[in-house]
């Protein structure tokens, strides 16, 4: 069975869509995606569906529940590339993704994804040591 | 219709016979009315290719220019009518070409003036009309193409789009937004983030006369599917009329933001993508 | 209208079937020549409703054929099955309206995708839908 890669880019998981998603593809990327965030503790999930001529009810739910379940391991999902054919589709379908994040490139999208955690890159100064009781 | 083996079998020995002369009387009668038109060079070359179709189609099955083994007359004819409607013949020139065949055929036949018409002229006659016919049909899809390449064309230049700001873009619609033309604009805003990568798009109406539901489902549609892509739009240029119109209408906005001017749009996108616009003091002039 | 050329039908027994519809579609759709836009809406309904076909309807089978109606180029795709048919049409034809907690936007979707929907379906006796997409 085919299976989508999830790559690992600093504290960032990437995603990138090629082929012409089975449904059960679909549903293993799902899986697969949850897991490496908890493995990796990735703060953030790229999915690039530039390469998808369509996205209808199914990839639409896959990218909304991928979307939930990485907010509630902690983890922001923004998706990239959408074709203007499609966003006019979806229009038409009256598919909204809720919950789901957009932006038109990778760039965007980590400057997003930096933007929702400030300071996690460079290292956090509220990371301080706990002062020590007097013994 | 279909002609006897006979009729066929006189014809293309006349043809066969006569070909010279009859390629001469044609381009004659068809340098009349493409005087100007074209040089004598192509006009013998073109004559020759229609008079080829016409060999053909007396070699063919029945059924003239439409029988089934006659594709190649069908194939030429096609492609010298594309040439005249992409030069710009007029109908009458384009049927002329064909036509011509008949009156050639006589007038090198009644050599003697003597004003008679040859056996089988009528046989040939209903096949040069169809082939006529044909070429007038091909000529006439033709035409229809070229023009709604061109109305295309020009709908694609009257959307121009103009980069404001790293990352904002605005695009000025300028007059009648109908149907059609309100896709072909949707469909060139889209393309244009995805090309720019611009987070913001103004999109100016100040050039729309008027905004009618449609027009404003469009505009809708438009900014929904960009925000969909990741891109938000502000709608400006919104003038006195077309805001009553909207509210008597009952169009609602939702949170898509409309500003009056492009230039208040400009400042909320720049607001918006961070940026901090100050005054220095400027001391004397 | 007319049908130019033999159709070509695939079963939807799977996934993968799915997948095969809407390449067949878009096939189809390049060769009639549809614009991008209307090629994308086509493909999408045909997704959504040959997914219809296996989730509900217990597998079936697609016939996707081109069509003229004397102006124009179409393509028409035919949805079959011998499941359980949809009992209240009208309720299943609402956006929304869901059986298999999906977001409900299939039948009613698909229909404003295509510029002719129709629906034939009674409870227990299957379910046919066809839609064609016209060029412009």
């Amino acid at each position: 069975m085919d299976r989508v890669p999830v790559l690992k880019i600093g504290e960032i998981l990437l995603v990138s869509i090629q082929i012409d998603l089975e449904d059960h593809t679909a549903m293993q990327l799902q899986d697969d995606l949850s897991h490496r965030i908890v493995e990796t503790g990735a703060h953030g999930v790229v999915i690039d569906i530039s390469a998808l001529e369509i996205v209808d009810s199914f990839i639409g739910r896959m990218l909304s529940t991928i979307a939930s379940v990485s907010r509630v391991l902690d983890a922001e999902t923004v998706v990239v590339g959408m074709r203007p054919a499609v966003a006019i589709t979806l229009v038409e379908l009256g598919l909204s993704l809720k919950g789901v994040r957009t932006a038109l490139n990778v760039d965007r999208a980590l400057e997003i994804l930096a933007e929702a955690r400030p300071g996690v890159l460079a290292g956090s100064a509220a990371d301080e040591p706990a002062a020590e009781p007097v013994p | 219709m279909s002609l006897s083996a006979d009729a066929k079998g006189r014809l293309s020995t006349l043809l066969g016979t006569r070909q010279d002369a009859i390629i001469k009387e044609w381009t004659a009668i068809a340098a009349r009315t493409l005087r100007g038109r074209q040089t004598e060079g192509e006009l013998v070359h073109q004559v020759t290719e229609v008079f080829a179709a016409l060999d053909t189609v007396l070699h063919t099955g029945d059924g003239g220019i439409h029988a089934a083994d006659a594709g190649e007359a069908r194939a030429t004819l096609s492609e010298l009518s594309r040439q005249w409607a992409r030069r710009g013949f007029s109908p009458t020139e384009t049927a002329t070409l064909v036509f011509g065949a008949k009156e050639a055929v006589v007038g090198v036949l009644d050599t003697e003036g003597r004003g008679e018409v040859p056996v089988d002229f009528m046989d040939l006659s209903r096949l040069v009309d169809d082939m006529g016919l044909f070429t007038f049909e091909t000529y006439t899809r033709a035409r229809e193409e070229i023009l709604a390449d061109q109305t295309e064309q020009l709908l694609e230049l009257s959307t121009p789009v103009v980069k404001l700001w790293e990352g904002i873009v605005a695009v000025p619609l300028i007059g009648t937004l109908d149907s059609a033309r309100a896709q072909v604009v949707m469909e060139k805003l889209l393309q244009t983030l995805v090309d720019t990568g611009a987070a913001y798009a103004i999109v100016d109406i100040t050039g729309v006369p008027a905004v009618d539901t449609q027009v404003a489902q469009h505009i809708l549609k438009t900014v929904v599917a960009a925000r969909l892509m990741g891109a938000e739009c502000v709608i400006s240029g919104i003038r006195p009329q077309i805001a009553q119109t909207v509210v008597a209408l009952g169009i609602e906005f939702g949170d898509i933001v409309t500003k009056a001017t492009l230039a208040d749009a400009l400042v909320h996108t720049l607001r918006a993508s961070g940026v901090q616009i100050s005054r220095t003091a400027r001391k004397g002039f | 209208m007319t049908s130019v050329d033999a159709p070509t039908k695939q079963p939807i027994a799977s996934d993968q079937d799915v997948v095969r519809v809407r390449q067949m579609v878009r096939q189809a759709a390049l060769t009639a020549k549809l614009p991008l836009v209307d090629q994308t809406k086509l493909v999408t309904a045909a997704s959504e409703l040959a997914r219809n076909t296996l989730v509900h309807g217990g597998g079936g089978y697609a016939r996707v054929e081109q069509v003229h109606n004397g102006r124009r180029a179409g393509v028409r795709v035919t949805f079959a099955d011998e499941g359980p048919g949809i009992a209240d049409l009208d309720l299943a034809l609402t956006d929304g309206y869901t059986t298999g907690g999906g977001l409900g936007l299939g039948l009613s979707g698909s229909r404003r995708l295509c510029d002719e929907f129709d629906i034939d379906t009674a409870a227990g006796q299957g379910t046919r839908v066809t839609v064609v997409k016209w060029a412009r």
